[in-house]
């Protein structure tokens, strides 16, 4: 059982994850910007990330990165590089065109009504 | 001898931060957040710190994934505003305490509380935008700031009941440190919000209220709050909320509500914010 729509980054995750996030915190330095946005694959290959890590990276889907244990801070530096915002970034993950996911957090936000596990099946988990 | 006067709780968003660099605060869409920041400015313009132990949280800045400490404590004389990806934050150099730093880092480790001391780190949005919320944009910062970084990136984050207790600790660490000094302890970070995934910009202002009430009235029922809960109701990014309690607990059993607010959204985030003053 999962939490909807949720992957929780644990220890677990995060060695999954390791260079796929190092490669991230390395587009904190200007210079290094620039090198991954001239030739995105050939920067890729300086890291030992799996193929689908590295796809998934020039896939943008951001998703997929987390599921392959990237961190959602860390996977900001990507966003970052490519000059979106984090509310940009956020949309995409929910599928949701930026201007209606803007609306919705305008409006109060995505409502927890459907959105989270009951105490009943928090309860059957726990057994 | 120190004493620990008041605490603030705040969201730390950094569009909020966006969007004071970017001078920006008067449209529309910030108005509101940062007109529920008025009184807390004015407000400690007159009680005036001279020390904040501001309790945050670094989002991949100083620490990757190399090394994740559960608690660290800055001992430094200055912190650099960090370049998180889109250059540095254009705010003064926050200044420390290294003294007083040293000594709740001391204390606290001799009764268990195994914090991590730094001495070279540069600070992000999660310390620098309360800072700007509560002190504007002044030329130099009016204090002196004692950064307690706490993980709440990598799961699990500690416990809110280990951060309540270490509040606690913290507490008795000031009350012992021989220099007058008027201290305050920040809670930073949530409320509600998720980032990542297909249910990114949750918010849930029931839990959020629910938070904001029991936190000052009743502490001791939010230290047994699970972290699934946090996941669950307040996002996967909610679970910062936690370092709220450490504020709370290194205040007096009883305190006095001087500030609420609430507020959604900041970008993707619901914000809050109290101001608390002990009361005997």
């Amino acid at each position: 059982m999962h939490i909807p729509g949720t992957i929780i980054f644990d220890a677990e995750m995060a060695s999954k994850g390791y260079h796929l996030n190092q490669f991230c915190m390395s587009l904190m330095t200007a210079p290094n910007r620039a090198r991954f946005k001239a030739d995105q694959s050939a920067y890729l290959d300086e890291w030992a990330m799996t193929a689908e890590q590295k796809q998934a990276v020039l896939d943008r889907d951001y998703n997929c990165m987390m599921s392959l244990g990237g961190n959602i801070y860390f996977l900001a530096k990507i966003f970052s590089s490519d000059e979106l915002s984090f509310q940009h970034a956020a949309a995409t993950m929910t599928g949701m065109d930026i201007e209606d996911y803007k609306k919705m957090m305008i409006n109060g936000g995505r409502s927890p009504v459907g959105n989270t596990l009951t105490s009943e099946e928090i309860q059957k988990w726990q057994k | 001898m120190a004493k620990i006067i008041a605490g603030v709780g705040t969201s730390h968003v950094p569009a909020i931060g966006a969007a004071i660099d970017n001078k920006v605060t008067h449209e529309d869409y910030w108005k509101p957040v940062f007109a529920g920041y008025e009184y807390a400015k004015e407000w400690i313009k007159q009680v005036q710190p001279d020390v904040v132990v501001l309790v945050f949280n670094d989002h991949a800045t100083a620490f990757d994934m190399n090394i994740i400490p559960t608690f660290a404590i800055g001992c430094a004389a200055e912190f650099q505003p960090a370049d998180e990806g889109w250059g540095a934050r254009p705010v003064p150099v926050v200044k420390g305490h290294p003294e007083l730093a040293s000594h709740i880092a001391q204390s606290v480790i001799q009764e268990d509380f195994d914090l991590t001391i730094v001495n070279k780190m540069d600070v992000d949005h999660g310390l620098t935008v309360p800072m700007s919320l509560m002190f504007g944009e002044p030329d130099k910062w009016p204090c002196q700031i004692i950064p307690v970084a706490v993980n709440v990136v990598l799961y699990p984050a500690p416990s809110g009941k280990r951060c309540f207790e270490l509040g606690k600790a913290i507490r008795r660490a000031v009350d012992s440190f021989d220099q007058d000094l008027n201290v305050q302890v920040w809670g930073t970070g949530g409320m509600s919000h998720q980032l990542q995934g297909q249910r990114a910009g949750l918010i849930n202002s029931g839990f959020d209220n629910a938070f904001l009430d029991d936190i000052v009235s009743a502490p001791e029922k939010l230290i047994k709050m699970s972290h699934l809960t946090y996941l669950n109701e307040a996002g996967s990014e909610g679970v910062e909320l936690v370092m709220w309690l450490v504020m709370r607990g290194a205040l007096n059993t009883k305190v006095k509500q001087l500030k609420r607010f609430y507020h959604v959204p900041a970008s993707n985030t619901a914000v809050g914010h109290l101001v608390l003053e002990n009361e005997d």
